[in-house]
């Protein structure tokens, strides 16, 4: 990837994060929470996959670590289910 | 950038670098250690016995710079990590640098905010959402910092020119490891600061 696209990817990002404070002042209504859940997943994806050049690398690189990143959300969804955490 | 970093690994037996998969391993590990840690704070955001309230003490703005900055070190660690790979000596190093220098900035920024919070009356032991918020934000404190070490620990070595084995994929581990901590910051910046109790 050359220099100009990191930037772009930088751009980006910095622009999402600019849209994510935004709805500290701005009223999203009912897309405040999913809309935030959204961006930041956006955001994670793109240094992911660009930053961290998963998306060109090896697959076994990609399988690594999603691995544990999605034992790590099942677990802990589980764990904050337990506790009855969704229902307040 | 592939190529450089598999560069050293012909021998391996998954003709992958085994510092590499180590690195994404290790990597792999630490999402459940956060991952830990979040949902620990968001069990507990709620639990004020004693002292400030999240939406009391919370400094949405400074914490959205400081976020900023953060994001921005991840662009120059990637220039790093892309001047290494040309064997671009110089830029290398001063890529690196400017990186550590925004994560200082981030680290004193979370300095400033645990100097004000426990000034403002939330303690590490004031509640269990004290205990949580330090806890969740220290770790990740800490994990700045040693990216820093590792960052300016090269830039000296290099500059010795007495970097062990390949340099490009030196600096790419320490990048993985940065932009790890700034991912980690995407998630804990949304779900700790950005929404509500």
């Amino acid at each position: 990837m050359s220099t100009r696209g990191y930037i772009v990817i930088a751009l980006i990002l910095a622009a999402i994060t600019a849209l994510e404070v935004s709805t500290y002042y701005v009223d999203f209504g009912p897309l405040f929470l999913p809309s935030l859940l959204i961006m930041m997943v956006i955001k994670f994806v793109m240094v992911v996959s660009y930053f961290m050049h998963l998306k060109f690398d090896n697959k076994l690189f990609s399988w690594l670590f999603y691995t544990g990143l999605f034992l790590a959300v099942g677990v802990y969804i589980t764990a904050l289910a337990t506790f009855q955490f969704f229902l307040r | 950038m592939v190529e450089t970093a598999t560069h050293d690994a012909h021998a391996t037996s998954t003709g992958l670098s085994n510092v590499k998969l180590g690195m994404w391993l290790f990597l792999g590990s630490e999402c459940l250690l956060f991952g830990g840690l979040i949902s620990t704070y968001m069990l507990y955001r709620g639990r004020v016995s004693d002292g400030p309230t999240p939406e009391q003490i919370y400094d949405i703005p400074f914490t959205s710079v400081s976020s900023f900055v953060l994001l921005m070190s991840s662009l120059t660690m990637v220039l790093a990590v892309s001047a290494a790979h040309k064997r671009d000596d110089r830029g290398t190093n001063l890529w690196l640098t400017v990186t550590a220098l925004l994560g200082a900035t981030f680290v004193g920024g979370q300095v400033y905010e645990f100097t004000a919070f426990y000034n403002e009356g939330l303690g590490f032991t004031t509640s269990l959402f004290g205990s949580s918020f330090y806890t969740l934000t220290g770790f990740h404190g800490v994990h700045v910092t040693v990216g820093i070490i590792m960052l300016l620990a090269f830039v000296a070595i290099n500059k010795r020119s007495r970097v062990p084995g390949s340099k490009s994929e030196s600096v790419e581990m320490i990048g993985l490891y940065w932009h790890f901590v700034d991912i980690v910051w995407i998630i804990i910046f949304t779900l700790v600061y950005l929404i509500p109790v």
